[in-house]
């Protein structure tokens, strides 16, 4: 039975990737939002997150999911690592893909033991931890394996995807199929994309030499959950009459944790993939109860210096290994290189990237303005965050910036932060009405965040809820600075917060009523005039209850005749 | 192709005819159109369901085999700029959309291709709106017109202020072009009829904006005049347009409009919404402009009541 986890490991965990790369990748709003909510529920730091923020708000709780994996880890060890964390089983997959390609090179994948880097490990784990008493969550944000992934899929992945369709559309087009339809490719600011595709190079380069050396060093649920392991009920060992020392579980330890001269596995590791109990010709490695140890034997063997004529060590001297431990000075060295290269090459393209984006955002201003130019510098006093996330403070402290409502929005209006929020805000989403505005009676980004930084609304607690104030400068209007009509921004507004009232002749000009304004930046994205608006939306530190708008009734009764 | 040529260089013949009278040409060709016996400039009728009205209106100037021809590619340009429903009346009414792909299929139409650049998520205004199903429904193809990657840039040599844009490629491509919207309130543009309906079929309407909104709309007409205009005011938006905030906004008229003269067909919803067309910006800039008829007494109107 035990042979058989490594297969049941991989349907598992693959269907977990593709369902949860699926939530972020998605831009036809096809998932719905209970299915994000299931998927995401046993999301470590999201799940934990979301207790506490739903207990603080004094809310039911439902996000039980990290005690699941609490207890799931108090059994088998740090199965959450290999089945449900979508980042380890990405770098699962990286490991396989590598080992293909040094199967096509006649070459062999192997792995093999390696020291734990425990200080390293460790200090991490408690700067983290020290971090999150002072209410700052940015490393945890910034380590955290789901959030990771979710930035890697939605920033990095989801462009690509969209401009895949964009590309099918035109093939289905041609032959005369409209069933797909284009779509506007999501733009991120190119230095927010900066730490996303940093992040990913650390992995990729990592679990293609090293297997998941992130996970155990780098990632606090990989220490956190590996703490408790030390503790679980079942564990894998080694049968001492049964192991041959073939060495055979030794190379298919992604962990690197087997240490077959001591034979000792070091079970914080461990992520519980099962590949050494396939790889087995016998049973000598294998689930046990974890404390039927004999301590006496393993002494025994971890004194005697392996001899030299072991399979493993023929095997080792026999093939041209990767087993890519940066031990010396030279390897260490070439981390630093590399990721000195990574981010040269990150501000290179983010400034090319950078040098397209003011004729992108300014399609219009070719044409010239000649009448209608703003003059007064007019910006919004802080960023909204989005409905339901009640304060500033309370989203600064719950959001992971897993970027799930940046996907799921439909409008596109949430974009990932840049300074927005100061530094440690990085990468939290704002509310970017320069992009889009926020759909009146949608509410998607608060049914699917998965921590609580964004909480449930109805509708009926949507249309009320007050993001942010519109602010109007006069003096920039087009209807003052050029003479002519527009209302784009009371055209766009879904309160008439902004309405028209008589100017000159003919001329009608905004009008605001704070009162009744939702923030949902409508007014800001359609006004027309460059290179400032003249209507802007300051998002509010504590979200508000707008006032209800109101109608007046008809006074004329329709028409009974012909009106010519 | 050639039949587009053709019609391409009677409009450039319009233009450069400076000693004709516009509008005696328009009323010649739209004679030569009704030429089965129905020289009506416009229809008017009032008293039934939208798709009702519009099977008397149409069949008053002859059917929709006078408009369309078999095996001819049609777009058919709704309202559909907002997330709201039918009764609401921020959009066109979906039975009249529906009935006009229907009518349109029946006369021939090779495809009939009904979309609008929405100004809330397309997605959603096309689901709200009731449009994309009662169109699919007909048989339409329902498109997207919010992904810039369908507007090709196109010159207005003509406009007075406008002088270039992005079209829509199926406006671009299609041999008829039916203009639907509703008639609404607008905060912007006074009011929303045929000719600011166009606005959907463009890329860049921010520049509109900065840049002399009214006369914009009016230099929009000069580049392709729809082959038909059906103003849908079976529900009016009197006031908070053109999105509109609850019910009180709406008022039930049961009326409808239908002509090929897109300024007479706005002079006539000028009236049912109750203002003078000639205080309207675009409807007079357009008819200084020569580009349709804006005094309807000089008109052959068609009063139907159903």
């Amino acid at each position: 039975m035990q042979k058989h986890l490594k297969p049941i490991r991989r349907v598992i965990s693959i269907a977990m990737l593709v369902a949860i790369g699926f939530l972020f990748l998605d831009f036809s709003g096809a998932v719905p939002s209970s299915w994000f909510k299931g998927l995401t529920w046993l999301q470590f730091v999201p799940s934990l997150m979301h207790f506490c923020q739903t207990l603080g708000h004094g809310l039911a709780v439902t996000a039980y999911g990290f005690v699941v994996v609490l207890v799931l880890s108090l059994l088998f060890g740090r199965v959450y690592c290999s089945y449900l964390c979508p980042l380890g089983i990405l770098m699962d997959l990286l490991s396989w893909v590598s080992a293909k390609v040094h199967l096509i090179r006649k070459k062999k994948l192997r792995f093999r033991f390696a020291p734990p880097k425990t200080s390293l490990r460790y200090s991490i784990f408690i700067v983290v931890c020290l971090s999150l008493f002072t209410g700052n969550i940015f490393l945890i944000n910034l380590l955290e394996p789901y959030s990771n992934f979710g930035r890697f899929v939605s920033d990095l992945l989801r462009p690509l995807y969209m401009l895949g369709n964009n590309i099918f559309v035109r093939v289905f087009e041609a032959l005369g199929s409209y069933a797909l339809y284009p779509i506007t490719v999501a733009k991120t600011h190119p230095l927010a994309l900066l730490l996303p595709s940093g992040m990913l190079a650390l992995v990729i380069w990592l679990s293609l030499r090293r297997g998941r050396l992130y996970c155990n060093t780098v990632c606090p649920v990989g220490t956190l959950l590996g703490l408790l392991s030390k503790a679980s009920l079942y564990k894998i060992k080694f049968d001492a009459k049964e192991c041959n020392r073939c060495g055979n579980c030794v190379f298919v330890c992604k962990s690197q944790c087997i240490d077959l001269k001591k034979k000792e596995i070091d079970f914080s590791r461990c992520v519980g993939c099962g590949n050494c109990l396939g790889a087995c010709d016998k049973t000598g490695i294998r689930y046990a109860l974890g404390f039927s140890a004999k301590p006496k034997e393993k002494a025994e063997h971890a004194t005697q210096p392996s001899p030299p004529h072991t399979l493993a060590q023929h095997t080792l001297a026999q093939h041209n290994l990767t087993d890519g431990q940066p031990a010396d000075a030279s390897k260490r060295c070439f981390v630093l290189g590399s990721a000195f290269s990574i981010a040269a090459l990150g501000g290179l393209s983010a400034k090319a990237l950078a040098q397209n984006l003011p004729q992108e955002r300014s399609e219009g201003e070719a044409k010239g303005c000649e009448k209608g130019c703003s003059k007064i510098e007019v910006v919004a006093t802080r960023v909204a965050t989005p409905p339901g996330s009640r304060n500033q403070n309370h989203f600064a402290g719950a959001c992971t910036a897993c970027h799930l409502c940046v996907s799921a929005c439909p409008s596109g209006v949430l974009k990932p932060s840049l300074f927005e929020y100061g530094f440690w805000g990085m990468l939290q989403p704002f509310m970017d009405y320069n992009a889009k505005f926020c759909n009146y009676e949608c509410t998607r980004c608060t049914e699917v965040c998965p921590t609580g930084a964004i909480l449930p609304l109805t509708v009926e607690q949507k249309l009320t809820t007050q993001i942010g104030i519109v602010r109007f400068e006069r003096e920039n209007c087009v209807v003052v600075t050029a003479g002519t009509s527009c209302g784009a921004c009371s055209e766009h507004c879904p309160t008439k917060a902004v309405t028209m009232v008589p100017h000159e002749g003919e001329l009608t000009i905004p009008e605001i009523n704070p009162d009744i304004c939702i923030g949902c930046g409508a007014c800001e994205y359609a006004c027309p005039v460059t290179p400032y608006k003249a209507i802007v939306v300051d998002g509010l530190l504590e979200h508000k209850q707008a006032q209800k708008p109101t109608t007046e009734q008809l006074k004329e009764k329709p028409r009974e005749d012909f009106a010519f | 192709m050639k039949r587009r040529d053709f019609l391409k260089s009677i409009g450039a013949g319009f233009a450069v005819g400076t000693g004709f009278n516009f509008l005696s040409i328009e009323k010649a060709f739209g004679n030569t159109l009704a030429a089965s016996g129905a020289p009506y400039d416009l229809i008017a009728v009032m008293g039934g369901e939208p798709e009702v009205m519009f099977e008397k209106g149409i069949s008053a100037l002859g059917g929709m085999k006078n408009f369309v021809k078999a095996g001819q590619m049609v777009v058919v340009k709704p309202n559909i700029g907002w997330d709201k429903a039918p009764e609401l009346a921020a959009n066109t009414h979906p039975k009249l959309v529906g009935r006009i792909v229907q009518d349109c299929l029946a006369a021939g139409a090779k495809e009939v291709f009904v979309f609008d650049n929405t100004c809330d998520d397309w997605k959603k205004a096309y689901a709200t709106s009731g449009i994309e199903k009662a169109a699919k429904d007909a048989g339409a193809k329902v498109i997207t017109g919010n992904s810039e990657k369908n507007y090709k840039p196109v010159s207005i040599p003509q406009g007075k202020t406008l002088k270039s844009t992005k079209v829509h490629e199926k406006i671009l491509e299609c041999d008829v072009f039916i203009n639907v919207p509703i008639l609404k309130h607008h905060s912007g543009a006074q009011v929303t009829f045929a000719m600011k309906n166009l606005m959907g079929i463009v890329w860049d309407r921010r520049w509109w904006h900065r840049n002399n909104l009214q006369q914009c709309i009016a230099d929009m007409v000069t580049y392709r005049k729809p082959n038909l205009n059906i103003i849908d005011a079976y529900r009016v938006m009197k006031q908070n347009g053109p999105k509109g905030v609850s019910l009180n906004d709406v008022s039930l008229e049961k009326a409808q409009i239908i002509s090929s003269d897109i300024v007479a067909a706005d002079a006539a919803a000028a009236k049912i919404f109750g203002a003078e067309p000639e205080t309207i910006g675009h409807i007079k800039i357009a008819s200084e402009m020569g580009l349709g008829a804006i005094d309807l007494s000089k008109l052959n109107i068609n009063r139907i009541r159903v």
